[in-house]
């Protein structure tokens, strides 16, 4: 920077011009900007909230969580009744995705494995059976298909006096029972069955995706060694195709538990339609949607931090 | 297939036989998985087939035809959608020309005038649909059916995607407050589900924004699809950034490039043909998603299903129904799904 002497720095064209130039100056005031746009953009829509929940008469606060919920749900994981808070109607909403979740995401990665395997499997029908699941399931909406699960096949089902028997698994338009006289809400089962075909699908493209990774000179080394297919399979191709399958199939439970939300379609009691039912009775929109926001982060958060760890085991240790 | 070349020519029952031994009963558990297959398909298809005969009525479907497609909009406008599927199908096909041919000067020439083109189509086509300046105004409650399900994606997408692009810069950024804010806004979208946002933007909108200005559910809800989707394609966008050799920006910064001119026309162009495949699933995706704004009392495709089937005289004709609404669906994406696998062939 050439300074005039005597002059102040600010007089003189040439500094203008090579502060123009200087890359420091611009990635201060770059950020200076960003800023400052940002905090401008917080405090209009800051200022907006305030004034439009003046005028509706709303005060912020989670006070509303120990009042009492009034409204039933039919399924609870733990105990609840109409007399309880809001903040137990929350919680027991919470426990019902939970529950939906960690259910859907075991059985997705099972019929995704499968399904992922049959896709690259000798026989010719398999591996069209596997196509066609594949390429339907993942072409519609799931929340069409959790409409046809719930109102097209579990709504047919006959009377709760006279189920359909199958296998020690009694299916009526009450629910399932399994043979260990566990009892399955339709709603519940509607959900976990959209949920665990959806996204079976792209777990089995991930899946898929992973065993053609690994090089052929594995199988044929394998077959070498003079293991049998499921051998192979189970010792030599899986364990690497692991490395490219986990991240993925990562994203996939990330979708399960984010996919889990839709449950207010066939009527489940989750975390999302509790809340829902409790804004609709209590008007409050922004608690409610802190409160769903910061449980599905953390959601997030805790399925990617499981499998992150996960992640560090599968890969290869490089030296 | 391997044909013995000196044995006489093939009979096609020889064949069909060595077909099936090599493809379905190479061995007993291959057979097997054939059997139950077999069996699987067989009661499948004539349970489907006892209630496609005796059970499926297609009135629900027949009568309503016109609800599903465009919904409410009004008969005697119709032309304008017609023509306004004339100017999309002239420009798709324009595009999948564009795009699969081989790359000469003339078609060079012709992709340039397309992308002049193509913000010109769409402004015209919303202009069609929507009226004001000399034709009818439609309202977007009449927006129903496939029609709305369309829109709200395409328009979805072509806003989403320079907020998306801004997105994935900011994220990369040598600055870290900007990188910051990018990087924070693009997990938290992530991290949440689209009912969630949706349900913001349906209730949280019209609390942020000044009284005066007042959204329909329509814009609220495109709004919502827009805010989440600019997430995902930035980190699709994010994606293709990375993937430049870092060559690239050094041989511009020799040329003497500033930065923004280095973006644009070195590194951006670059970038977006690399992820164009993902941007087509993520449009697919999108398509999707549409589908849950019928939980936010939308009429698009599925919203204008469950209202059909509120009606008392198509009561429980579900099954029909769905299976309508599902294979519109399906037709879409799979479509756009084969077509993001050949431009992924294409270049890969």
């Amino acid at each position: 920077m050439s300074l005039t002497p005597g002059g102040l720095p600010w007089r003189d064209l040439e500094f203008w011009r090579s502060l123009w130039r200087d890359v420091r100056f611009w990635r201060f005031a770059g950020q200076a900007i960003a800023v400052v746009l940002i905090v401008a953009a917080l405090i209009f829509f800051g200022s907006n909230l305030t004034r439009n929940l003046q005028q509706l008469g709303i005060r912020l606060g989670f006070g509303f969580l120990n009042s009492q919920a009034g409204f039933t749900i039919g399924e609870t994981v733990i105990p609840y009744q109409p007399s309880d808070s809001y903040g137990r109607a929350l919680l027991v909403g919470l426990a019902n995705s939970l529950r939906v979740i960690i259910t859907g995401i075991v059985l997705a990665t099972v019929i995704g494995v499968v399904a992922g395997i049959a896709r690259l499997a000798d026989n010719w029908l398999v591996r069209q059976l596997a196509l066609v699941y594949v390429e339907t399931l993942r072409n519609t909406p799931l929340l069409l298909q959790l409409f046809f699960w719930y109102f097209v096949v579990f709504l047919s089902l006959p009377k709760p006096d006279n189920p359909v028997l199958w296998l020690g698994f009694s299916f009526s338009n009450a629910g399932i029972t399994l043979p260990g006289g566990l009892r399955l809400s339709p709603e519940f089962t509607a959900l976990l069955l959209g949920l665990v075909l959806y996204t079976g699908t792209f777990i089995a493209e991930v899946v898929r995706g992973g065993i053609q990774s690994v090089p052929k000179g594995q199988w044929e080394a394998a077959r070498s060694l003079g293991l049998h297919p499921a051998q192979t399979m189970r010792l030599v191709i899986l364990p690497q195709a692991l490395r490219t399958i986990v991240p993925p199939l990562g994203n996939q439970y990330l979708n399960l538990a984010k996919n889990s939300s839709l449950a207010i379609a066939v009527g489940y009691p989750d975390l999302y339609a509790v809340a829902s039912t409790t804004f609709n009775q209590t008007g409050r929109a922004v608690e409610v949607m802190i409160l769903i926001s910061l449980t599905y982060l953390t959601i997030s958060l805790i399925i990617s931090l499981g499998l992150n760890l996960y992640n560090r085991s599968v890969q290869l240790v490089e030296r | 297939m391997p044909l013995q070349p000196s044995s006489a020519p093939q009979q096609p029952l020889q064949l069909a036989s060595r077909w099936l031994r090599r493809n379905l009963f190479s061995n007993w558990w291959n057979s097997l998985l054939t059997i139950v297959c077999l069996w699987v398909l067989y009661r499948l298809g004539a349970g489907f087939w006892l209630w496609l005969t005796t059970k499926a009525q297609w009135t629900v479907v027949m009568q309503n035809w016109r609800l599903f497609l465009v919904g409410r909009y009004p008969v005697n406008q119709s032309w304008r959608l017609w023509l306004v599927l004339a100017i999309v199908l002239g420009m798709t096909v324009f595009w999948i020309w564009g795009s699969l041919t081989k790359r000469t000067a003339r078609r060079d020439w012709f992709n340039r005038l397309a992308w002049g083109l193509y913000p010109l189509a769409f402004g015209l086509c919303l202009w069609l649909i929507g009226g004001g300046w000399g034709l009818v105004k439609v309202d977007t409650s009449l927006w129903n059916g496939l029609l709305l399900t369309l829109l709200a994606a395409i328009i979805s997408i072509v806003l989403a995607f320079p907020l998306g692009v801004l997105l994935a810069l900011g994220r990369q950024s040598a600055l870290p407050v900007l990188r910051w804010f990018c990087t924070a806004y693009i997990e938290l979208i992530r991290g949440l589900p689209l009912i969630g946002i949706l349900f913001m933007a349906q209730v949280m909108l019209p609390l942020i924004l000044p009284g005066q200005i007042r959204w329909d559910r329509v814009v609220r809800a495109i709004a919502g699809l827009v805010l989440f989707n600019a997430a995902y394609l930035a980190e699709n966008v994010r994606g293709g950034l990375q993937a430049i050799p870092r060559g690239q920006v050094e041989a511009a910064k020799a040329l003497g490039l500033s930065i923004p001119k280095t973006l644009i026309l070195i590194v951006l162009p670059q970038a977006i043909r690399v992820v164009i495949p993902a941007i087509v699933g993520q449009f697919i995706s999108l398509f999707k998603d549409t589908s849950l704004l019928a939980l936010f009392a939308l009429l698009e495709l599925t919203g204008m299903a469950r209202s059909i089937l509120a009606q008392p005289q198509f009561l429980g004709r579900y099954a029909e129904v769905y299976l309508f609404v599902g294979v519109i669906y399906w037709l879409f994406c799979y479509a756009m799904s084969q077509l993001s696998r050949r431009l992924e062939r294409q270049r890969g």
